[in-house]
């Protein structure tokens, strides 16, 4: 069997991956993309919890099915925006959508 | 057999995470999260959460990732494949995720987890459908409805505006 604490180290390499691309990526669906990556991450640890601390309750899948849920809507909004300021602007360049900057 | 199994997705799924962020073209970038997200659930397998595994394929690379290619395609010429990739800050963030990682793996490898390994139960998915029309029913419908808001205003935002 694998130790938990395993999982828990992919889970956190795959979030500082997605936490750089989100921060870093200059292209907003690559943005989209970094974000994607987190949230799976977290879904990675609410598994391995569910299966290594509390297996007889499903909490932990519950908790995952609900990220996803989320995540989907996410993604849904996300790339509607991406395409109307696409429309609008000719760009998808974070650095250059910059409208609300004080 | 099971630690080999876990070894050789987790490492497909990293690098394919790695690939998603450093790749030059989006479309490649996107091809390399389908990668991540079939890695996903593979350790989902590996966890015996078939039904999430299952989920995963059909929600992450069935439709969020065909959504990420429309987009990409509907946004290509823009971005002309020989621009940079990341903005002037990308040193100082690959040095805050490269910490992140450290102080996350310390805490992980110290902390004494209540690990109580015990055998999935055999109605496990029976189990998880009855919570989610018993205790779980409001967030199961407010799911829902941030579904139905989510699709609404996707379709409002994208929509061509006439004027």
């Amino acid at each position: 069997m694998v130790p938990l604490t395993w999982y828990l180290l992919v889970a956190a390499a795959l979030f500082c991956i997605g936490a750089f691309g989100a921060l870093a990526r200059r292209n907003a669906v690559g943005v989209l993309m970094g974000i994607e990556l987190m949230l799976n991450a977290v879904n990675i640890n609410l598994i391995a919890f569910w299966r290594y601390v509390g297996v007889t309750q499903m909490t932990g899948q519950l908790f995952a099915i609900f990220v996803i849920t989320v995540a989907a809507a996410e993604a849904a909004v996300g790339l509607a925006l991406i395409i109307s300021i696409y429309r609008q602007r000719s760009t998808v360049n974070v650095e250059e959508i910059d409208t609300m900057k004080g | 057999m099971q630690q080999v199994m876990f070894i050789v997705l987790s490492l497909v799924t990293l690098a394919a995470a790695l690939m998603v962020v450093i790749a030059r073209s989006m479309f490649r970038a996107a091809l390399w999260l389908v990668l991540t997200f079939f890695g996903i659930a593979g350790l989902f397998i590996l966890l015996h959460a078939e039904f999430i595994a299952v989920a995963q394929v059909l929600i992450y690379v069935g439709a969020i990732s065909t959504l990420i290619i429309f987009a990409i395609m509907l946004s290509r010429g823009v971005m002309d494949p020989d621009a940079r990739r990341f903005n002037d800050q990308w040193g100082v963030v690959a040095g805050f995720g490269a910490v992140l990682f450290v102080l996350l793996a310390a805490v992980v490898t110290r902390t004494r987890w209540p690990v109580a390994l015990a055998d999935v139960p055999a109605d496990a998915i029976q189990r998880l459908g009855g919570d989610f029309v018993g205790s779980y029913v409001i967030p199961f419908e407010v799911a829902s409805v941030l579904l139905v808001v989510a699709m609404i205003g996707a379709i409002i935002i994208a929509r061509e505006q006439e004027s």
